[in-house]
């Protein structure tokens, strides 16, 4: 499957299936992030259950610490 | 340019003729002008650390001329700084001048005009609340999420704007923060983020520091001279070496039931108990002690209690560093004591309460 994270399109292998697959490909599953779902903001709590199509347009934004 | 351009003309005061100039590229802006330089000039502003978000904010905000500028940090000036703190010098690092210190000199030079007010402390809630008085935005220039979520709490009660900046390697992010208008960090992070996310193991560059500066910088800009409709309103992020950018609305992250923002608020991060508090300062190997109530150390006495100690003792007016083998222990004025050569609380703490009962 392919989409666009950030602006750059993305192949996807097939075990990514939904937003929660989709940070742990990225390694971001252990990090603060915020995800836009075709311009809409995904709720931590559904991250699992939201499923990502083919084409879909991802925003991937990740908490950081330093200063 | 003109003759007076070229010439620095001096008066009977020894004062320089013409800086009455200093600020005319940016009244010639128009969303700024002469009107907004005004107000510019009557606002203060405070920036909460002085690494490398601190130095660069200041930098801008006082050659901008706002009117004052406080700038606290509880660290001292290191090589390892240089890189990216663009106020520090060779000298400072050699000297371990508090970084505070050390900012307010070069800032003095910069812009004489502006009151540059320099405090040497950990930032938490008791001195926060103290600090904010009469402060129009915060600039958070910290490196831990535990003092954002403090300023975050503050900012909501006493509706001060603040506007959050990070970095890490070429990444970077930021976002403004209106009180009773935009969600607030404790709506955006749902969870406090764990150490991973706020240390600086993976290193960064300086266009990354300048590149969340410029953003901060500039809302804080926007604020004083009231331009509220051209605030940028996303939470912003970019990796320069990746190419990216990216932009999020997140106003339907506000939380009518936050705590910190919603519309029964308890300010969670305010009631925390800050006794004794140690710290590991992440990717530094280093705890920080806080004696358990504010005190002002004697460095003097404190220099003759460890001169029967072996060990090398440093001194300048502003701390006491004290070298035994692989540990180095800085003791601050302030009583705050850091222990480098450790990321152990208990370890450091031992060596702290071995050398001073």
């Amino acid at each position: 499957m392919e989409v666009q994270v950030n602006g750059k399109k993305s192949e996807l292998p097939v075990s990514v299936k939904t937003i929660t697959d989709l940070l742990v490909h990225f390694e971001l599953d252990k990090q603060v992030v915020i995800v836009e779902l075709n311009e809409s903001i995904i709720d931590k709590q559904v991250h699992e259950k939201t499923e990502i199509q083919d084409g879909d347009k991802i925003e991937l934004v990740r908490f950081v610490g330093g200063g | 340019m003109n003759l007076f351009g070229l010439l620095v003309v001096v008066d009977y005061e020894g004062k320089r003729v013409g800086v009455n100039n200093r600020y005319s590229r940016q009244e010639l802006f128009s969303p700024i002008g002469k009107e907004g330089q005004q107000k510019i000039q009557l606002k203060h502003v405070l920036v909460i650390g002085a690494g490398a978000l601190g130095t660069g904010n200041s930098e801008n905000l006082v050659r901008a001329g706002v009117g004052t500028v406080t700038i606290v940090d509880r660290d001292y000036v290191e090589f390892s700084n240089l890189q990216r703190q663009q106020l520090y010098t060779e000298e400072d690092a050699i000297h371990r001048i508090p970084k505070a210190v050390a900012a307010k000199k070069r800032l003095n030079e910069v812009n004489s005009d502006v009151d540059v007010r320099a405090l040497v402390m950990d930032v938490t809630k008791e001195e926060l609340e103290q600090l904010v008085e009469g402060v129009d935005v915060i600039v958070d220039a910290t490196d831990n999420f535990d003092t954002r979520l403090i300023i975050n709490d503050i900012s909501q009660k006493y509706n001060i704007p603040w506007i959050y900046g990070a970095c890490v390697s070429s990444y970077g992010l930021s976002y403004t923060i209106i009180p009773g208008e935009t969600p607030c960090l404790n709506c955006l992070l749902e969870t406090v983020p764990l150490g991973g996310a706020t240390c600086d193991t993976a290193g960064v560059i300086s266009p990354a520091v300048q590149m969340v500066v410029a953003h901060q910088t500039t809302e804080v800009l926007k604020l004083l001279v009231d331009d509220k409709a051209s605030l940028r309103n996303k939470l912003i992020s970019f990796d320069l070496w990746k190419n990216d950018f990216m932009a999020i609305n997140v106003q339907k992250v506000k939380k009518a039931n936050c705590l910190s923002c919603g519309e029964k608020p308890t300010y969670p991060f305010l009631s925390y108990d800050q006794e004794t508090k140690s710290t590991v300062l992440c990717g530094r190997n280093t705890v920080q002690i806080r004696p358990p109530k504010r005190m002002e150390r004697d460095l003097n006495q404190l220099k003759h209690t460890l001169s029967s100690q072996e060990g090398t003792i440093e001194q300048n007016p502003y701390l006491l560093s004290f070298t035994m083998g692989e540990k180095r222990m800085v003791f601050f004025k302030d009583g705050r004591v850091l222990v480098h050569g450790t990321n152990d609380i208990s370890e450091a703490k031992t060596l702290y309460h071995r050398l001073l009962g």
